[in-house]
């Protein structure tokens, strides 16, 4: 039984640590927040030659790195850590699933090899306006653009919101359905370069500005059959594994921002002094904290488990029981650490007091991120109903 | 990182499961998920007998040392022997305190002597413990002991006096380990001592404490000139014997407790699907809330003990037992807001109480002793966070 971290993943979180310490310093975060991609390219650029990690878990015979999704989900919960901006989430997080998921070996040659050497940025285009229904909707009928069959092979139309970083990835891998179908039935998944004709990208400002979001609409684009990823309106069952996987990808990056504002909390809690002594020696500070350290671990336990299932998802050879588990784990993982994030960065804010409220202090950041991605894929209380549906609903529950 | 255990490892679970189930039979049947937290009290005779079974197939002691008559079994096949016992609901163990702490205590500070005198009786299931920790004045403050040690001039031997409380198993356990005040004068954790006592003597007086759920699994037991067998260690040496030994309770039986949590919680999970509770948004809220803390409450024990340090020292194994207790005590209202209006119908008079009923209830107790939530959070604040110690009274 290992479930710990090997010395190898010791190494990659090192590694990404003492990187990010120097590519994502407040600062730099703050700069990045207001130019014009919402990140730094150099940066980027950077972190794709000297760590290589955009590459971590495409196969070796595309370029790769070859390694598991806990390795993914170790750096993600380091850029967490950080805020640091970048297309790294919706780029390995999100849109390198679809291909390794999905697409046939020619396909992966021809789109893989790109993302792994950082010369293109992908993401995942799937929800139309219905995703805003009901407080969010994040399931098949959140899909509402349309895909049609040609003479060469497919048109997509309609409208595609909430999409990360949607205005500067080069591709995008879109989510369609077929004309007056409705529900899981009829959709579809397309490599669209963000570049083809018909295509119109537009930045939508946000709330948490650490991550970007776009609008897209997509009016007459044609796409090739050999742009299709799997068999046009069979995608659900697909889709439904890439979005786990997102939200697993997502799991560990609130890991890293729920224990990095309990760290900058604890921090500043020593250093504050009201009536003569530190406010951390007063114990409505301490079980605060403590509420959030209990948190941040079983949350880690939550990331890591469910990273080992996806890592049995993704691999060739992976076991068949354990991958079975992904849907249940990657709900558990973002249910578990949307809450504890918002906890965690929330409690974070009123332990700073006066500070917290305001601009020049990091907390707000760490808050504004912590919403952001608390609502995305679905809130804790969403992901307990998915579970709660598994448990309760059907024959073949317990 | 791994979820998964190697395959001798599960070689041994096949063992353990095989043999209970060839053995939990016949006159030890009915003894099946009894006798566990907040049914300790039952069939104290038929469980003994059973401690005596299980010792005859060497199962008893299997963590120890091979030198001192255990398996010397690693952490793995220990978590696989707990969790197969309480899979197959195998009966709450009468011999855990002898097992898990007694003699775990005696191997790590005991003379060979004291080894030879005491390993025995526990590894063969005839001889029980019980703990002579807490007393009226020292609960969560344990370092507050006032039970007093004073050795005889003559013949040199240790005589006791004084109260403990909250002892579990004191009227079916033939030993008591105690913590006392060896120093006249002394404060806090110096000048104490660990002593073996012997229950069946007149000087020692047990008297049950009658719990909120009815029932009696703790008792008060007095102590008034009482003779202690053994001293362990030296006078002086009982603080560091006592933190060594509360070392012991974590670990590898959480994954057996987790079982039975998952039985109580299938127990919730059926009722509420048949009586229609299922449809309840709030409800299921509950349920998946509570099955997400139970799945990740394994694989934080599984953290544990693979010893991941990610975290700083210890991390996983601060927050666990915050995390089990409140876990649980959320599962006894539960239990009661799913039965709803029939959660008040007891099973018959005077206090005759159902399963759920009795989980409600005892689990008040999960949140208290032990270390309450509250010392908990101290702890986790002060050993896992590095925040500064509460000032202290004295």
């Amino acid at each position: 039984m290992e479930f710990r971290l090997t010395d190898e993943q010791y190494m990659v979180r090192d590694t990404a640590q003492a990187f990010l310490a120097d590519a994502s310093s407040s600062g730099q975060v703050r700069r990045a927040m207001t130019a014009a991609r919402s990140y730094d390219p150099a940066v980027w650029q950077r972190l794709c030659t000297e760590l290589y990690v955009q590459a971590v878990t495409i196969p070796e015979a595309y370029g790769g790195l070859g390694l598991g999704y806990v390795d993914l989900a170790i750096v993600l919960e380091q850029m967490g850590r950080k805020l640091f901006c970048s297309p790294f989430m919706a780029t390995v997080g999100m849109a390198t699933n679809a291909l390794l998921l999905v697409a046939s070996d020619e396909q992966k040659q021809r789109w893989l090899p790109a993302i792994a050497e950082g010369t293109q940025t992908a993401t995942l285009a799937w929800t139309g306006p219905q995703a805003a229904r009901a407080g969010g909707s994040w399931g098949a009928e959140a899909v509402s653009a349309t895909w049609t069959a040609t003479a060469e092979g497919y048109q997509l139309d309609g409208d595609l919101r909430y999409v990360i970083d949607g205005d500067t990835a080069d591709l995008l891998i879109v989510a369609a359905r077929t004309p007056g179908s409705s529900g899981s039935e009829g959709i579809g998944l397309f490599v669209v370069p963000a570049s083809s004709a018909g295509v119109e990208r537009q930045w939508t400002p946000t709330l948490d500005q650490s991550r970007r979001l776009a609008n897209l609409t997509l009016r007459g684009v044609s796409v090739a059959a050999d742009q299709c990823l799997g068999v046009a309106g069979e995608g659900w069952p697909q889709l439904q594994k890439i979005l786990a996987l997102a939200k697993v990808s997502l799991a560990a990056e609130q890991l890293g921002v729920a224990s990095e504002a309990l760290d900058m909390a604890v921090n500043y809690t020593l250093e504050r002094e009201q009536f003569g002594r530190a406010i951390a020696s007063y114990q409505a500070v301490k079980h605060k904290a403590a509420d959030m350290k209990l948190k941040a671990e079983v949350a880690c336990s939550a990331v890591y488990y469910a990273a080992c299932v996806a890592s049995e998802v993704l691999a060739p050879d992976g076991d068949v029981n354990i991958a079975a588990e992904l849907d249940e784990a990657a709900a558990m993982a973002k249910g578990y650490c949307s809450d504890t994030v918002f906890f965690n960065a929330g409690s974070a804010l009123q332990l700073f007091g006066g500070v917290g409220f305001t601009a020049e202090y990091d907390i707000q950041l760490y808050f504004k991120r912590a919403k952001a991605s608390e609502l995305y894929l679905g809130n804790g209380a969403a992901q307990r109903e998915q579970i709660a549906a598994m448990l309760l609903d059907g024959e073949s529950a317990q | 990182m791994k979820l998964t255990f190697n395959a001798a490892d599960e070689r041994f679970r096949e063992d353990i499961a095989s043999w209970l189930q060839a053995h939990l039979v016949g006159e030890f049947e009915h003894l099946k998920f009894r006798g566990g937290p907040g049914d300790e009290h039952m069939f104290p005779e038929e469980r003994k007998r059973w401690e005596q079974e299980l010792a005859a197939g060497g199962w008893v002691g299997i963590g120890w040392p091979e030198a001192c008559g255990g398996r010397g079994a690693s952490i793995e096949q220990q978590v696989i022997f707990a969790e197969e016992y309480a899979r197959a609901g195998a009966p709450g163990r009468i011999g855990h305190i002898g097992e898990g702490l007694a003699g775990p205590t005696i191997i790590a500070f005991g003379t060979p002597e004291q080894k030879a005198k005491y390993l025995p009786g526990i590894l063969n299931g005839t001889e029980f413990w019980c703990q002579g920790y807490s007393e009226p004045s020292a609960g969560s403050d344990l370092a507050n002991v006032r039970t007093r040690a004073v050795r005889d001039p003559d013949s040199g031997r240790w005589r006791i006096t004084g109260q403990k409380i909250w002892t579990s198993l004191a009227h079916e356990s033939q030993w008591c380990f105690v913590l006392a005040r060896t120093e006249p004068g002394s404060v806090a954790h110096r000048g104490l001592g660990f002593f073996l006592v012997r229950m069946a003597q007149p000087e020692i007086t047990v008297r049950p404490i009658e719990q909120l759920t009815g029932t009696s699994e703790f008792n008060e037991v007095f102590f008034d000139d009482a003779l202690a067998e053994d001293l362990v260690g030296e006078p002086g040496d009982g603080w560091r014997i006592a933190m060594t030994l509360l070392g012991f309770e974590r670990g590898v039986s959480t994954l057996g407790q987790q079982m039975q949590f998952q039985n109580e919680l299938d127990e919730i999970i059926r009722i509420a699907r048949s009586n229609g509770a299922a449809s309840d948004p709030a409800i299921r809220q509950r349920i998946a809330e509570a099955h997400t803390g139970l799945r990740l409450m394994r694989y934080n024990a599984l953290r544990m003990l693979s010893g991941d340090e990610r975290s700083g020292p210890d991390s996983s194994a601060l927050v666990y037992k915050l995390h089990w207790a409140s876990w649980h005590r959320n599962l006894g209202a539960l239990a009661m807001d799913v039965l709803g209006p029939e959660a008040e119908l007891l099973d018959g008079a005077p206090y005759e109480l159902t399963r759920l009923q009795s989980l409600f209830l005892f689990t008040r107790s999960d949140t208290i002793y032990g270390g309450t939530n509250q010392i908990q959070r101290n702890i986790i604040a002060e050993r896992g966070l590095g925040m500064p110690k509460e000032a202290k009274g004295r």
